[in-house]
């Protein structure tokens, strides 16, 4: 009972499955979509290394595991040391890595594990040049242990420390461009990418394995449970976040940008359209709204210019 | 039997460990995923209709699962061992093929 090859052919993205169901991820989880597109991207010849975060959770409780590739648990704070040091072995061992037929050795970690706790080790990866990939899930708050707010957390998002009313208060600081501190180290791939799109991603991905050197990706990854969102709009709040230039696609390649909007020419939604689909938003206040709205544009303004002066 | 993982599923056995002799001497996996089936967390089941499926395979481009498998004659079908009923297959649906409908047992 085999799917003939011309619908093989049909499918726009790689069509083998290297990721098995049973996994434990929430219902509508964007983190397990997106691990299921990077194992379409790079098969079985991966090494992949997970940090604390959903993902050990999504990979299985042991004896099983949900991944058809080598998977390597690591400390939380550890990925960007250990995805170095694995290919440092490889090497020296006299393995091929990176490149169309290499040992893919990537990095899977979420926005806390990136952004907050493992900043230092993704430095120092990016630094030293190592010839993996750092793929940063982003879910905007730490998922896995209820929902606390991380660096990458969005203005006025409810999170369980920072539950609004007449006491508390929202989160009160934008959200961390990672994007920025690694383009800082000028390394020769970075790129944003949506789950909403996973035919753009893929193909960053196949970008990133080609181009010797470190790349990374940061990728948005909605979650339902923690963002107080129905399971079934997972996508469609993924797609909203590109289309409100909340989260622009784009990437950087030896110093050039390049923006992937899908529609590069329209202007972006309002970002009520986005805001409204997450029960995490619904405390802010008209200003909270605007002053978000003002944060997003200037950002897509500056991404614009930075793309024309080094287009 | 044409289901996703075909002969693996079939293959896929709980592990039960009797005895400190019977672990393996690094904490590696000895087994898939495939043995958990995630289906019974559905509330909602979704169900393919289909004279309306225009054959795009968006819904299974997007199964966070995977659960949905094209069979040979090129339409969908779902896996409904492991389909935890998220809906996002139905509200990407084009066309509206895929409808939810309350699981009954």
């Amino acid at each position: 009972m085999e799917v003939p090859e011309n619908i093989k052919k049909r499918v726009t993205i790689p069509f083998e499955e290297h990721f098995y169901a049973g996994h434990t991820a929430c219902q509508g989880c964007g983190a397990s979509l997106g691990l299921r597109y990077v194992l379409k991207a790079y098969g079985k010849k991966t090494i992949l290394v997970i940090p604390a975060c959903c993902s050990t959770i999504i990979a299985g409780p042991w004896p099983y595991s949900a991944i058809d590739a080598n998977l390597f648990h690591t400390a939380f704070e550890t990925t960007g040391a250990v995805i170095s040091g694995i290919e440092a072995a490889l090497k020296a061992m006299g393995y091929k890595v990176k490149g169309e037929d290499g040992i893919m050795v990537v990095g899977w970690a979420g926005d806390g594990g990136t952004a907050d706790i493992g900043l230092q080790a993704l430095s120092g990866f990016l630094e030293r040049g190592h010839d993996a990939v750092y793929i940063m899930y982003d879910n905007e708050a730490y998922m896995n242990t209820g929902i606390q707010r991380s660096s990458s957390t969005p203005y006025g998002a409810w999170t369980t420390n920072t539950p609004g009313g007449r006491r508390h208060f929202l989160e009160k600081r934008h959200k961390k461009k990672v994007i920025d501190i690694v383009i800082a180290h000028r390394i020769p791939y970075a790129a944003t990418a949506s789950i909403a799109y996973p035919e753009d991603f893929i193909r960053k991905l196949k970008k990133a394995q080609k181009i010797s050197g470190p790349s990374f990706i940061q990728l948005f990854a909605p979650c339902p449970t923690g963002w107080r969102a129905p399971t079934d709009k997972s996508i469609e709040i993924a797609r909203l976040a590109v289309q409100t230039a909340y989260f622009p696609l784009f990437e950087y390649e030896n110093g050039k940008y390049k923006i992937n909007m899908p529609n590069p020419k329209k202007e972006p939604k309002p970002i009520e359209e986005f805001l409204k689909l997450q029960g995490r938003f619904k405390y802010m206040t008209k200003e909270d709204i605007e002053t978000l709205q003002k944060w997003v544009l200037e950002e897509w303004e500056r991404l614009k210019k930075l793309a024309e002066v080094f287009g | 039997m044409n289901t996703l993982f075909g002969k693996t599923k079939e293959e896929a056995k709980p592990i039960v460990l009797k005895s400190v002799d019977e672990y393996p001497e690094a904490p590696i996996s000895l087994g898939t995923t495939l043995v958990n089936p995630t289906g019974d967390w559905r509330t909602f089941k979704p169900v393919v209709n289909e004279e309306k499926c225009v054959k795009c395979y968006i819904c299974w481009k997007y199964c966070p699962e995977p659960a949905i498998y094209i069979k040979p004659d090129g339409y969908v079908a779902i896996d409904y061992d492991y389909c935890k009923g998220c809906g996002i297959c139905a509200n990407e649906c084009p066309t509206k093929a895929i409808t939810m409908i309350k699981e009954e047992k």
